[in-house]
Formats: C-alpha cells, sequence, structure tokens
C-alpha cells in the first residue's frame, strides 16, 4: 500500500478512534465524580451530604419526623460503639442533638472512621448535620470512651409521605491506611 | 426425509418439555407461590410472562416448522423471491411494542409495593458477614448470630453420614429469625465485610447487604411456617454455606419468644459470669477448645491447624498462636480488618473464648503452656488494660 | 494473485496476513473453549450430586471465575475476532485488514494475557476467585495476590480488543471496493462494525474500572471502600456501563453468521435488509442504557428502577425484528438443512429462548426472585452457547472450505449437530428449573431439592464436552483428508468470497479490488 491518500484517511479515522477511546477511558474515572454528583442532588443511595449550616430555618411545627439511630460495626473494629438514644422524634427545620458513645476497648491506638447512611435514600437529601464525628477521622487510644455529638435539623420541605428516617453508622477500622497517609504526606 | 422427521421430532419434544415444565406447580420445577401477598403477586406476574412466551413461541417456531416441512427445497423447488415488506415489519414491530406494555403495567404495580417499606408496625436490622447473618430485632432487646447448623461431616462425607435423610441441609440455622405474621416487619440491611444478599423465596425479599449502607426492605407474612431461603451474592468462600431461615409465629406466640429469648440471655450472662469465675485447668479448656475450634474456626484454619494459606494462615507453629497472648486474644476477639477473619467476641461465650484461644496455643505441638481464662476476656472486652 | 507465503515458526510469528492471524485466533479461541470447557467440567462434577466430593469451595470458586474469564475473553470474543479477520477483507473486496502490523500484535497480545491469567492457578492463594464479575470489596480488599496478574491480564485483553476493533472500523470504512456502498455490505460486516464502535466504547471503561482496583489495593484509593468516602455499588455501575455492551459484543457477529447463512440455505435474499442494519444499531445503542438491570437488587431507587427496567424490555423490540426476519428469510425459501443451517436454525429458536428468559429477568419485582441464581446461569448460557457458539459453529462449517479447499464431512456434521442439540439442551434446560426453585449461583453444594435436575445438567455437561472432541476430530478430519471444495460449495450463497474467490481462497486476495455492481 504505497498510495497516499488511503493512508491519510486511515490516519485521520485511527486519530479519531483513539479519541473515543482515551475520551471513554477518562469518562470511566469521570462517573466517579458524576456519581457522586448524581447522589447529591438526588440523594439516591442514601448519602448524606457534609457539613450544613444552621440559619433561619422555618420549623414546621405540625409534622413529626422519626429519626432512628442505628450502629455497625466493619471487620476488626475493636471498638463499642452505640447511640445513647435509639430514635427521636422532631419537627422538620428543628436544630437537635444526639450523642454516640464509643469505646476503643482493646490494648491499641485505633483510628475510626464512620460512614453514614439513609434510609429510606431520598430522605438523605433532607437530612442536614451541622456537626458530626463522620466528617472526621477519629482516633482512640487504647481504653479510650467518648460520647461524640450529632448536631442535624431536617429540612422543612422534605415530602409529607416520609415519616420516618433511619440513619446508619457503620464504623471502620482505618488505623493502617491513615498511617500509609500519613506517612505518604510527610 | 429421515431428517425432517427427527427436525421435527426434535423440536416438538423440546416445546413439550418447556411445556410441561412451564404447567407444573410443583416447588422443584418452579417458583413458588409463597406466603406473602407481594410473593403471589410476583408468581402470577411470573406465570403471567411465561404464558405470553409460550404463545409467542408456538406462533414463531410453528411458522419455522411449517418452513421445514413445506418450503423446503423438495417440496419446494422454487424460492419465493420477496425480501422486503414495510407493512409486515410494521406490524411485527407493533405488537411486541404492545405485549411489552401489557407486561409492563403490572410490572409497575408490584415494583412500587416491593418498595414501600412506610407503615411497618417492626423493624430487625439485618447485618451479613463471612459467613453468618446477624439479627437484632430494634423493638425488642434481642440480638443474635445465625449460623449455618448442618454439621460439616454431613457435606464432607455426605453419602456415609446420611446427609440425604437431612432435609434441611444447608439450609438449616443455629437460631432462627422470628417474626410475628400478619405484622409488617421492616428489614434494615448492611454487611461487614464483603457483599452479601438476604432472600427468602417464600416472602420475595432479596436485597444487598452492603458493607456501609444500609438497605430497606419489608415483608408480611401470612401463614405461619418456617421459611428458607440463601445468601445470594458470592461473598468467598462459604457463599453456599449461610443460609437464612424465617420462622413466622401467631402474633401471641411470637410475644412468648420475645419473653423466651430474654429470659435465654438472662440466664446465659448469669451462666458466663459464673464460668468467668471459675478458674479452669488445661484439660477442661483443651476439651472445650477442640469441640469450639472444630465447630467454628476449622472450616477455614482446618482441623489440623494447617489453613489455606495465605487467605487463611495455618495456626500451628503461627507466630500469633507462639506470640503475645494481648494480640492473639484481639484477633479472635475483634477480627482482622480487610480479611476473612471476623471477630468472634460476641459470637461465643467467654468461656468458649478463653477455651479456643488456649486450645490453638496448645495443640498441633504449639505447647505454649498458656492458659487464657474466661475471667480474662471478660478483663479484655471490658477494655481494662 | 499470489499464494507464496513463508514457512515454519516465523511464519505465524511474524504474519500480517489476515487469512493466517484468522486461523490463529480460531484455533486459539478454539483452546481456550477447551480449557474453559475443562473448569465446566470440574464445576458440573462437584455439582453432580449434593454434597463436597471433589474440590474445595475456594477452588470452586476459582473454576466458576475462571470458566467465566476464559469463556468470556478468551473463547467467545478472539473467535469473533478470528471470523472478522478471515472474512470481513473477503467480502469487501480488500486485499487485507487496513492495519495488518497491529493486527499481528492484537493476536499475540492474547496467549501472553491468558498464560499470565492462567498461571495464577499454581501461586500462592490460587487463581481469581470472586467471579468473572469481580464485584467490589471481595475483590478489592479481600482477594487474593494474584489478583493483580488478573488486573494486569485484564488490560492485556482489552487492548487487544481495542486493537482489533480499530482495525475493523479503518478497514470496513476506507478499503471497501469500489461499488460497495456501506447499504450493500454483507451483514456480518454490519454487525461487525457495531461491534467493533461498542468494543472502542466500553474496552476503556473496563480498563478504568480495573485501574481503579488496582489503585485501591496498593496506592490508596478507596473509589470503592465507604471507609474512604467510596461505594462498593459504584463498582457495580462501572462493571456494568462496560458489562452489558459486552454481552452484545458477544451476539452481534454471531446474529451477522445466521444473516448470511439463512439466505444461502433457503435460496433466497435475507429479508428487511435495511431493518436489520438498523435493529442492530438499535440494540447496540440501547446496550449503553440498561446496565442497572443487573443491580434491581443493590437498593436501588425505585425511580431507577423502572427506567432501567423499561428500558431493557425494549431491547426485546429490535430483536424480535432480527428473528423475525430470519423466520421471514425462510418462509417461502427452498430449505435444505446442511450443518451450517442446523446450527443458525438452532440458533434461531434457542437464542430466542434465551431471549424470553431475559425479558422475564428485565421485570424487576420478578426479578428479584430470579436475580443471583440458576435462572440467570441458564438465560445467559442459552444466549452464549446456543446463541454465540453455534452461531461459530456455523460459520466454521460454512466457510470451512473456502478457507482450507476441503470439505467436511456431512455425516459427521449433522452427529455434531444433533449430539450438540441434544446437550445443550440437556445442560442448561433444567436450571431453569433449579433457578425457579432456589437455588443461588456459585454454590458448590445445595439441598436435595436440587439434586435430579444437577444430575442432569452434569450428564448433559459431560456429554457436551466430548462433544467437542468430536467437532475437533470432525473439522480436522476435513482439513487432512476432506473432499475438494467448489468455489461456490453452497449454491445459495452469495458475496464477494463466494462469487470471486476460488476454494481455497489464495493467500493474497483482492491484490486488485473487484467491481462491485
Amino acid at each position: 500500500m504505497t498510495e497516499q491518500m488511503p493512508q491519510d484517511s486511515n490516519k485521520k479515522l485511527i486519530i479519531r478512534l483513539g479519541a473515543i477511546i482515551g475520551g471513554m477511558f477518562l469518562f470511566a474515572f469521570a462517573l466517579v465524580p458524576l456519581y457522586n454528583v448524581f447522589c447529591d442532588i438526588t440523594g439516591i443511595n442514601g448519602k448524606t451530604r457534609g457539613q450544613a449550616l444552621y440559619q433561619d430555618e422555618r420549623i414546621d411545627k405540625k409534622r413529626v419526623i422519626t429519626i432512628e439511630f442505628l450502629t455497625n460495626i466493619n471487620r476488626g473494629m475493636p471498638w463499642e460503639f452505640k447511640s445513647t438514644v435509639k430514635s427521636m422524634k422532631v419537627h422538620p427545620g428543628e436544630l437537635n442533638e444526639v450523642r454516640f458513645y464509643a469505646k476503643n476497648r482493646s490494648k491499641f491506638d485505633v483510628i475510626g472512621q464512620t460512614v453514614p447512611s439513609v434510609a429510606p435514600g431520598q430522605a438523605a437529601l433532607y437530612l442536614n448535620k451541622t456537626e458530626c464525628f463522620c466528617f472526621d477521622q477519629q482516633p482512640l487510644a487504647a481504653g479510650e470512651e467518648v460520647e461524640m455529638p450529632m448536631k442535624f435539623y431536617i429540612d422543612a420541605d422534605i415530602p409529607d409521605d416520609i415519616h420516618r428516617l433511619t440513619l446508619s453508622y457503620q464504623l471502620f477500622n482505618i488505623t493502617e491506611t491513615a498511617k500509609v497517609a500519613s506517612v505518604a504526606t510527610k | 426425509m429421515a431428517i425432517r422427521r427427527k427436525l421435527i421430532a426434535g423440536i416438538t419434544s423440546l416445546l413439550s418439555v418447556m411445556l410441561s415444565g412451564v404447567v407444573q406447580a410443583a416447588s422443584e420445577m418452579n417458583m413458588r407461590p409463597g406466603v406473602t401477598e407481594t410473593s403471589q403477586a410476583a408468581y402470577d406476574l411470573h406465570m403471567l410472562v411465561i404464558w405470553v412466551m409460550v404463545v409467542i413461541s408456538v406462533v414463531v417456531f410453528g411458522a419455522m416448522i411449517y418452513s421445514f416441512i413445506f418450503h423446503r427445497k423438495s417440496k419446494h423447488p422454487t424460492p419465493a423471491t420477496f425480501s422486503h415488506s414495510t407493512k409486515v415489519e410494521f406490524v411485527w414491530t407493533i405488537i411486541p411494542i404492545l405485549i411489552l406494555i401489557y407486561l409492563t403495567i403490572p410490572a409497575v404495580k408490584l415494583l412500587l409495593e416491593m418498595e414501600d417499606t412506610s407503615e411497618s408496625e417492626m423493624s430487625v436490622q439485618i447485618t451479613g458477614s463471612q459467613w453468618k447473618w446477624h439479627y437484632k430485632y430494634l423493638d425488642h432487646d434481642i440480638e443474635f448470630y445465625s449460623n449455618l447448623s448442618t454439621p460439616r461431616e454431613q457435606f464432607e462425607n455426605f453419602k456415609e453420614s446420611g446427609a440425604a435423610n437431612n432435609p434441611n441441609y444447608l439450609l438449616e440455622v443455629d437460631n432462627e429469625l422470628v417474626i410475628p405474621v400478619g405484622t409488617k416487619v421492616r428489614f434494615l440491611l448492611t454487611a461487614a465485610d464483603v457483599i452479601h444478599s438476604w432472600w427468602v423465596p417464600d416472602l420475595a425479599v432479596k436485597k444487598d447487604a452492603i458493607p456501609g449502607f444500609i438497605n430497606e426492605s419489608w415483608t408480611k407474612v401470612l401463614t405461619p411456617g418456617i421459611y428458607r431461603g440463601q445468601c445470594t451474592e458470592l461473598c468467598g468462600k462459604d457463599h453456599g454455606f449461610m443460609p437464612v431461615v424465617v420462622r413466622a409465629l401467631s402474633k401471641p406466640d411470637f410475644e412468648q419468644w420475645v419473653l423466651d429469648k430474654n429470659a435465654e440471655r438472662m440466664a446465659a450472662e448469669k451462666a458466663a459470669e459464673a464460668a468467668a469465675a471459675q478458674s479452669w485447668d488445661l484439660d477442661k479448656l483443651m476439651a472445650l477448645g477442640k469441640t469450639t475450634y472444630d465447630a467454628k474456626c476449622a472450616a477455614c484454619h482446618q482441623v489440623s491447624g494447617l489453613g489455606l494459606p495465605p487467605t487463611f494462615p495455618a495456626l500451628k507453629d503461627s507466630p500469633i498462636a507462639l506470640g503475645a497472648i494481648d494480640a492473639h486474644i484481639e484477633i479472635v476477639v475483634d477480627g482482622t480488618q480487610g480479611t476473612s477473619m471476623a471477630g468472634y467476641g460476641s459470637q461465643l461465650t467467654d468461656a468458649e473464648l478463653a477455651a479456643v484461644i488456649t486450645y490453638e496455643r496448645n495443640a498441633w505441638g504449639n505447647n505454649t503452656g498458656d492458659l487464657v481464662q474466661p475471667a480474662d476476656i471478660q478483663a479484655f472486652k471490658a477494655g481494662n488494660k | 494473485m499470489g499464494d507464496h507465503h513463508p514457512t515454519g515458526i516465523k511464519r505465524w510469528l511474524y504474519t500480517t496476513n489476515h487469512k493466517d492471524i484468522g486461523s490463529m485466533y480460531l484455533w486459539f479461541s478454539f483452546i481456550m473453549f477447551l480449557v474453559g470447557g475443562a473448569m465446566a467440567m470440574v464445576i458440573r462434577a462437584e455439582l453432580y450430586q449434593p454434597g463436597l466430593q471433589f474440590v474445595d469451595p475456594n477452588f470452586f470458586n476459582q473454576m466458576t471465575t475462571m470458566h467465566g474469564l476464559i469463556m468470556v475473553f478468551g473463547a467467545v470474543m478472539p473467535s469473533m475476532v478470528g471470523l472478522a479477520n478471515w472474512l470481513i477483507p473477503m467480502m469487501i473486496g480488500a486485499p487485507d485488514m487496513a492495519l495488518p502490523r497491529m493486527n499481528n500484535w492484537s493476536f499475540w497480545i492474547l496467549p501472553f494475557a491468558f498464560t499470565l491469567l492462567l498461571s495464577s492457578l499454581f501461586m500462592e492463594g490460587g487463581a481469581p476467585n470472586f467471579g468473572w464479575t469481580f464485584y467490589a470489596p471481595l475483590s478489592t480488599t479481600y482477594g487474593p495476590p494474584s489478583t493483580d496478574f488478573f488486573i494486569l491480564g485484564v488490560h492485556m485483553m482489552g487492548i487487544s480488543s481495542i486493537m482489533g476493533a480499530i482495525n475493523v472500523i479503518v478497514t470496513v470504512f476506507n478499503m471497501r471496493a469500489p461499488g460497495m456502498t456501506m447499504m450493500k455490505l454483507p451483514l456480518f460486516v454490519w454487525t461487525w462494525v457495531i461491534t467493533a464502535f461498542l468494543l472502542i466504547m466500553v474496552m476503556p471503561v473496563l480498563a478504568g474500572v480495573v485501574t481503579m482496583m488496582l489503585t485501591d489495593r496498593h496506592f490508596g484509593t478507596a473509589f470503592f471502600d465507604a471507609a474512604g468516602g467510596g461505594d462498593p455499588v459504584m463498582f457495580q455501575h462501572i462493571f456494568w456501563f462496560f458489562g452489558h455492551p459486552e454481552v452484545y459484543i458477544m451476539i452481534l457477529p454471531a446474529f451477522g453468521v445466521v444473516s448470511e447463512i439463512i439466505p444461502a440455505f433457503s435460496r433466497k435474499k435475507l429479508f428487511g435488509y435495511s431493518s436489520m442494519v438498523y435493529a442492530t444499531a438499535s440494540i447496540a445503542l440501547l446496550s449503553f442504557i440498561v446496565w442497572a438491570h443487573h443491580m434491581f437488587t443493590t437498593g436501588m431507587p425505585v425511580a431507577g428502577e423502572l427506567f432501567f427496567m423499561i428500558a431493557t424490555m425494549l431491547i426485546a423490540v429490535p430483536t424480535g425484528v432480527k428473528v423475525f426476519n430470519w423466520v421471514a428469510t425462510m418462509w417461502q425459501g427452498s430449505l435444505t438443512f446442511e450443518t451450517p443451517m442446523l446450527f443458525s436454525i438452532a440458533f434461531v429458536i434457542l437464542f430466542t429462548i434465551g431471549g424470553f428468559s431475559g425479558v422475564m429477568l428485565a421485570m424487576a419485582p420478578v426479578d428479584f426472585q430470579y436475580h443471583d441464581t440458576y435462572f440467570v446461569v441458564a438465560h445467559f448460557h442459552y444466549v452464549l452457547f446456543p446463541g454465540a457458539i453455534f452461531g461459530t459453529t456455523a460459520a466454521v462449517y460454512y466457510w470451512l472450505p473456502k478457507w482450507t479447499g476441503k470439505m467436511y464431512n456431512e455425516t459427521s456434521g449433522k452427529i455434531h449437530f444433533w449430539l450438540s442439540m441434544v446437550f445443550v439442551n440437556l445442560t442448561f434446560f433444567p436450571m431453569h428449573f433449579t433457578g425457579l426453585a432456589g437455588m443461588p449461583r456459585r454454590i458448590p453444594d445445595y439441598n436435595m431439592m436440587f439434586a435430579d435436575f444437577n444430575m442432569w445438567a452434569s450428564i448433559g455437561a459431560f456429554g457436551l464436552g466430548l462433544t467437542q472432541i468430536y467437532f475437533l476430530v470432525t473439522i480436522i478430519m476435513a482439513i487432512r483428508n476432506g473432499k475438494k471444495a467448489e468455489q461456490k460449495q453452497w449454491d445459495g450463497a452469495s458475496g464477494l468470497e463466494w462469487d470471486a474467490l476460488p476454494s481455497p481462497a489464495p493467500y493474497h486476495t483482492f491484490d486488485t479490488p473487484p467491481k462491485v455492481n
């Protein structure tokens, strides 16, 4: 094949196809933030948002929403972890506080990370936390115990058909990964 | 000639197998109608789709078989020449769309019902881990692990052990999930390590248990009875060995069960106290240790203590079993993050924990001479330094 | 037209000839088919009866995982590429593929990739054991050490597929003989062009997700780990975004094969050529928006479930159009039933049955009862074995005379067909029942209520395995001792390869492009 023209058109096509391939590879990675943005906007998947501000919120005294608190522990996490109350009845728009108790009953210093998850998933959009131990890593020395506050309010425009939220916290042992990360940043 | 007959015979028999299989509602061949309104509705929708498919098959395969007989070269030497017909194509595009719409309507309705967890009367938190379920009743102070109770011996020596006579082989557990009938029970599912999935066919409930996240489902059982299911998401070695068993009791029987469970718990706490107060000698520890080890640990670490490295380390000559006692207790009680080693702190009594750790430190020639007492475990769990 | 070619091992290592490369792909895929099949034999031997008789559960999980990986990436996909290599240049009047050297690399990557993958069976911790779908965190956090080699292997296979797809597109777009317009292309070429676009769109996504797995495992990321702010379900979204189009990648070329063979043995043109093209393109487009039908039990919101349910059911429409068009091709034709036609007819019937179970699976509220059970296993084996594989088998019988100049023994071919027909149904039809009765996937042992049908499935599987040996012998005998083939071996065949090339086709063909009217 020595003719110029077919080789040129081949090259052009290959470059275009290459662009699609590169684009789709990046798209796979882009799915990560896209997924998070989608979850954020729609509240789907029960992922709660980051820290919220409590400002001039209208309190809807006519409605009462039950919020339940669940705690669970991931593999290899030697802490006790429970909420001080099983559930609360709150008005939308009202700022409330619930405290969680954690104790590192092992003989080792452990760093924990709690991950929140809300059911039903759509309700996560309406749960605003102004203060939460889940925003940060939580180090506890061997034998140390702590009561951690969580302050939240439920949006006044939560849909009428939601009467109950279940907020579940799962506690993970991230001592190893936190160690690696801190070494990496040194 | 012979070929034509064979072809017809083959296709006819295939269709008959399909049809006969479809008509039989025996639980061995078909989905069960189950014991809830949603399971019944799912079964009805399933049968509807099957019949629709049967009708379509008869028409389409019928046309093909007709062609095989009447349009074969020996019978039909001059082929037609048409290769196009917009009208016909339009018809066979529209008809499938209509059929699909016909099927979608009940499907949407049923899906919306199945996903509506509101107005539930009771909640149970279900946590999947390798390779068992954990149930926690949120409205009562009851929680427990649910392990496969079919003895290993039965699956390792199926014929000799007479396992064929066990109708609940691989579908039985030590502690069943007990719920009241006629009550909308909500399930909150999560997992402690990898993804599992909780399924009971008779309830038509299947939901994934995902580590770090909570999923909801619900059921309302109409008939008392025992309903069995299995984990339905590959979760490692013993994925096939973590069944789900739900026992539905009448409301009064359920109330009684709650009382009994509470009494049981208090008795177990007393027994643990008593055991902790005693000082156990090596023989007593090794005996309880061996039975506990064989029942709970040998599945992964093997009866011989040789394990299946690297995923399931050997305990014989292991640095953990021969090294510091605290580190050993830590692993047994709390598990190891990122591995299949779960924490047994709440799955075994303090006496069992002490015994099994003692056993591991002295069996298979490990011979450390260490004794771990139930009181040591109690102190460890309390977090005393 | 030339027939000179190099000899010896150098011929095969350095060849840039599409016919040689096509043959290598086909033989490689058949070897992988036997390897994957051997693993299936291990699985079916263990599942023959309740109890754990032969293997431990961890090894069983390695077998199911490797069986899936080898069949999908080592048998089905390369076999389709083999057909593409042999047929596309001949069908469009081109002398070779557009990028012959890249073509060589595309092939030779595969033996390396699969040696790497298969060697993981002998590594400490064993081979990957988390299913061919390798969900996180089972594969990321809890996978054996060989997982990293698995990731490397997948990257290599992906590169091979992507290069092959580029080659197909450039060849078909730029190298058609004058007069061969797109709407005159044989349907096999159309289905492969569409498949190639699917490949370049989704193989990079697979590369992305396994890279994310690698960084999660070793470089401190937490894409799929909730502790680090990630989400295991996101893995499933990214994987299935690749995974669903992947299954259409595996079947579309078989649609093309059957669309060539049925008209030939019906002695009648393919009914509705343009609809067939548009239907194939519709299926490909729809395949991008249905991925989460694999995830109905993950806790998706209802709106998502509804969308994916309806989009998935829609795919039945263009697929139905194709089936009806094949039936209409046969209708009022003049049919004979040589081996390629038998396999093609079986394809239409049995793929349709697989399609029915697919529609059932699409319906989310009932999918809750089917998902992750043997009902799904039955479904995809129906569309893959009597689907993709019968398609390739039909192609081999149909074009063998053109490739080798020798004819296979028709009686042997028919015996192979009937053995396959009986055993494939005996193996996979009972799985619908065990699944409906409640048997989950990926378990090495089961309760007695599933025993009878498992026994039948295992017997069928052993028979099906032996049948492949029969197939191999039939083909080898044909190549060595077959009767001399005609240029137009099948009187109803059409296309440049039949009309303009002798049998066997010479090493170099169409050095001068033919004129197409």
